[in-house]
């Protein structure tokens, strides 16, 4: 790899470190809002416990978020200080707002962590519920950067040494910001509730009578199935935008070499740059053009209208929009059958029945559970892989902003072991404490 | 008040509010990386107590440091980033091994080796981010970082922070750290645990006096380490209040700590530590980088830096309410 590489590689796994924690930062504040309201309408101690563990996990995921973020933010100018000398003040305002979104998060997430017992039950939960705002409006904020890095707006002119002309505001709303957030924001609660429906569906396999993971199914799955559904309505409405917005990273994410007329959706395979086929897919007739445009006989942008030296990766970048939409066609199906033995419990139950979850389902939920992350992490290399040659697209390439620091493998191995080694302790904590859990709770309660 | 004035203002005060803040955090990893004696445990589960609960809250004054900078002073940004790359990353280092560590101590609350061992990973990372953030600021003061106009940055990668005077800072902040975290624990303990209470009063005495002989340390060696900022300060005339007013500080700490009157070293320290601070932004005023990159030079455009001044002044009611509730619930006296 040469020092571009490692900075592109370094860049990238950290984002893609930082993504999970973010993620659950957005989400799992919610999780525990919805567990603390139930706990505080039933009086059900399952519901405090639910609480507690999940406040637990809480604690060492924003920590571990915390740190990787600071790190990002850092490494934008580390990595890429041509970036940020030149855009800095257009991407300071979502950043210097998201500042203030960080702080109260933290500040919040103190008084909930440590305050059970210390202040009155109606602050420590006002207290999750900013959290779970708070964590929801950082990454609305720090998604209109990526939005004006993929479509810069407000742009005036440029030139290297003169200051930027530039709108901030105007800068601050991309034209692609209303289907980036709301992808985004959607794909943080999938994932964060498809994990947590996995881990409870998977022990309610191993004793199907367990009250504590029922309940914890209870509020995790509807939120899972009810992103899992609307997604891929929010995925189309992206790539329809993408298509008019940025044609090339729609060509490359669909391997399209040639601009073309009644376009096909070409399902699997491998792109085969040489050719500019795809190899072993399936091919539905006049799909891409119906689904970017709305009409099975649209004109398709392909590669061809890019010259060479900016066109994105196109393996790497269709691959990775095969596994998101694969992955997030798969978590709707599985959502779908939820809803549906959900609705035939609740008839049973309604006639005094006993209804425990379907064995097939359960086994369904923990298979689909990893597509979450899976999707969310596909979904961003798509978008960083299609902007691709740039950093700020038609502005600013990667390779012009990237640092003059010569020893560019150093931070690079630095920041992958440290991450290695994070992402190895966390996993290792919360799997100790899982299982703990589980096995305490197991004598003591539940049936 | 000119925009990119007020916007280094805030700036400053937030990089104040972090050393004061977040700095005693990093203090008390010193502390519980030197707990010693019969009450070594009971030093460290004080030390986690204190900072549990605002650690992440006052780590964000350095997240807010690092946007505004970046928003309001972008090539400055760049061209620090570019020379100070090495310390930077081992700032950073040590940022994310002591916030990790100690996120995950408290999380493996089992008491059995593996929570031994992030303990001492948190405390030894602790040292870390302090000592380089001292090296950093003596780097910027040092004049050896050379930017010219289209923010081709020369100078070396190691040359400008790896001076005698950058590390005689580097100690200088380290110990300053170590001694806000020994003096507010005091405080915190006095009513609690008067025992540990005078262990911590020792232990301020002591890192207050090595914050002295670092200050003389890193002042005898400015001439050399950064000579323009050296002259500039000997031309102007509000020098030696301010050095008398620091002085006095520090030594209005030192006192009140052998009187046991905690509450006011705790002020007195915090008043040298802005005082401190005060005279490194003055004395470097109106450089950002010595002595190529000034606040004009730097500039954002205007009208950014007024929209930045307006999103500061909408988040500061939110904050400011938010922060007082935080340190009213945790940082009142507490009792035994
Ligand atoms: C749970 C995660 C998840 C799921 C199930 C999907 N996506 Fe997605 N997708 C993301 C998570 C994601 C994301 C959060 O990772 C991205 C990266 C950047 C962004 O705005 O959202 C993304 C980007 C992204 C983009 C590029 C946007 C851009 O670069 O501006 C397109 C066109 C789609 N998605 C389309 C889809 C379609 C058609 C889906 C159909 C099922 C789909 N996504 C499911
Ligand atoms: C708001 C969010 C994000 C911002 C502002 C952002 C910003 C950047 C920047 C400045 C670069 C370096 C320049 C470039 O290569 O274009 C980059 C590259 C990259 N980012 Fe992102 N990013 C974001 C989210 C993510 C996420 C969540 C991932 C997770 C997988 C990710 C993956 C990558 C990768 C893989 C690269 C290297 C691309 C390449 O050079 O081939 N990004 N990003
Ligand atoms: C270049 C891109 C990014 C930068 C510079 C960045 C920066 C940061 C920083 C500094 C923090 C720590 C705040 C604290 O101390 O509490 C943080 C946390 C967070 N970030 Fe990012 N971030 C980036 C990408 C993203 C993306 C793509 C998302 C979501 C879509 C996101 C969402 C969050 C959330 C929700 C948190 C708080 C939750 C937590 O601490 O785990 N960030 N980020």
């Amino acid at each position: 790899m040469d020092g571009l590489g490692y900075a592109r590689a370094q860049m990238g796994l950290s984002l893609a470190f930082h993504i999970v924690f973010a993620a659950v930062g957005v989400a799992l504040p919610l999780l525990l809002v919805m567990a603390e309201l139930r706990w505080r309408r039933t009086r059900d101690e399952d519901y405090l416990e639910l609480a507690k563990r999940l406040g637990k996990g809480t604690g060492i995921l924003f920590a571990v978020g915390a740190v990787s973020g600071t790190v990002l933010s850092f490494e934008l100018g580390l990595l890429w200080p041509r970036f940020m000398g030149t855009f800095g003040e257009a991407i300071g305002l979502p950043f210097a707002l998201e500042g203030f979104a960080f702080f109260t998060e933290a500040i919040f997430l103190g008084i909930y962590l440590y305050g059970r017992g210390r202040v009155s039950e109606r602050l420590h939960l006002f207290s999750a519920l900013a959290v779970a705002v708070s964590g929801a409006l950082s990454a609305f904020f720090v998604t209109l950067v990526n939005a004006f890095m993929n479509n810069p707006a407000g742009i005036v002119e440029t030139s290297r040494s003169a200051a930027l002309e530039l709108e901030p505001l105007r800068a601050m709303w991309s034209p692609s910001w209303p289907y980036q957030t709301v992808h985004v924001l959607l794909a943080s609660y999938q994932a964060t509730a498809w994990a947590m429906v996995g881990i409870h569906a998977f022990f309610l396999l191993r004793d199907p009578r367990r009250a504590l993971h029922r309940k914890a199914l209870g509020i995790a799955l509807p939120l899972a199935c009810v992103a899992a559904l609307v997604q891929p309505l929010s995925g189309d409405r992206s790539a329809k935008h993408v298509a008019l917005a940025q044609p090339v990273k729609l060509a490359a994410a669909e391997g399209l070499a040639r601009t073309t007329r009644a376009a096909p959706l070409r399902l699997g395979g491998w792109p085969d740059p040489a050719t500019g086929e795809i190899r072993g897919a399936l091919s539905i007739p006049g799909g891409l053009s119906f689904l970017a445009h709305g009409d099975p006989q649209a004109m398709v942008i392909g590669l061809d209208q890019t010259p060479p030296a900016d066109r994105p990766p196109v393996v790497a970048t269709r691959e990775a929009f095969q596994v998101m939409v694969g992955s997030g066609t798969a978590m709707a199906g599985v959502a779908a059958l939820a809803g549906a033995c959900a609705l035939r419990r609740r008839r049973r139950r309604a006639r005094g029945e006993e209804a425990p979850w379907p064995r097939g389902l359960l086994v369904a939920l923990v298979a689909a559970s990893p597509l979450g992350f899976v999707a969310l992490e596909a979904g961003w290399l798509v978008t960083e892989w299609g902007r691709q040659p740039w950093v700020v697209r038609g502005y600013l390439r990667t390779a012009e902003a990237v640092t003059s620091f010569p020893y560019k493998a150093a931070p690079f191995w630095l920041f992958t072991v440290v991450y290695l080694f994070l992402g190895a302790a966390v996993a290792y904590l919360l799997g100790k404490q899982i299982v703990a859990a589980h096995r305490a709770a197991g004598g003591a309660r539940g049936h | 008040m000119a925009t990119e004035l007020a916007l280094a203002a805030a700036i400053f005060a937030a990089l104040c509010l972090y050393f004061v803040l977040a700095g005693a955090d990093f203090g008390g990893g010193v502390w519980d990386l030197l707990a010693r004696g019969p009450r070594a445990e009971r030093q460290r589960a004080a030390v986690a107590h204190a900072i549990g609960p605002v650690w992440e809250a006052n780590h964000v004054w350095l997240i807010l440091v690092v946007v505004l900078l970046f928003s309001g002073f972008p090539p400055a940004f760049a061209a620090l980033s570019v020379a100070l790359h090495v310390p930077l990353t081992l700032f950073l280092l040590g940022v994310v091994l002591r916030g990790a560590a100690f996120a995950f101590r408290g999380f493996d609350a089992t008491g059995d080796r593996a929570q031994l061992r992030w303990g001492r990973l948190f405390s030894v990372a602790s040292t870390i981010s302090p000592l380089l953030l001292g090296m950093v600021v003596g780097a910027l003061a040092s004049g050896r970082i050379r930017v010219a106009r289209d923010g081709l940055v020369s100078g070396g990668f190691f040359a400008p922070w790896l001076t005698p005077f950058s590390l005689a800072l580097g100690v200088f902040a380290l110990a300053l750290c170590a001694f806000l975290a020994a003096t507010y624990l005091t405080v915190e303990l006095e009513r609690a645990d008067p025992e540990l209470a005078e262990d911590f009063r020792r232990r301020a005495l002591g890192a207050g006096v090595l914050v002295g002989v670092a200050a003389f340390a890193a002042l005898a060696l400015a001439g050399q380490g950064a000579p323009r900022v050296r002259e500039g300060l000997a031309a102007r005339a509000w020098r030696w209040p301010f050095h008398a007013a620091t002085g006095l500080a520090a030594l209005l700490a030192l006192a009140s700590l052998v009187r046991r009157r905690y509450r006011r070293a705790r002020a007195a320290a915090v008043a040298q530590t802005l005082l401190v601070l005060g005279g490194w932004a003055a004395s470097q005023y109106p450089f950002l980088v010595v002595p190529d990159v000034t606040l004009a030079s730097a500039a954002a455009n205007p009208q950014t830096r007024v929209l930045l001044l307006v999103a500061l002044a909408v988040g500061a009611p939110v904050l400011v309410p938010s922060l007082a509730v935080l340190f009213r619930v945790f940082k009142a006296a507490r009792r035994a």
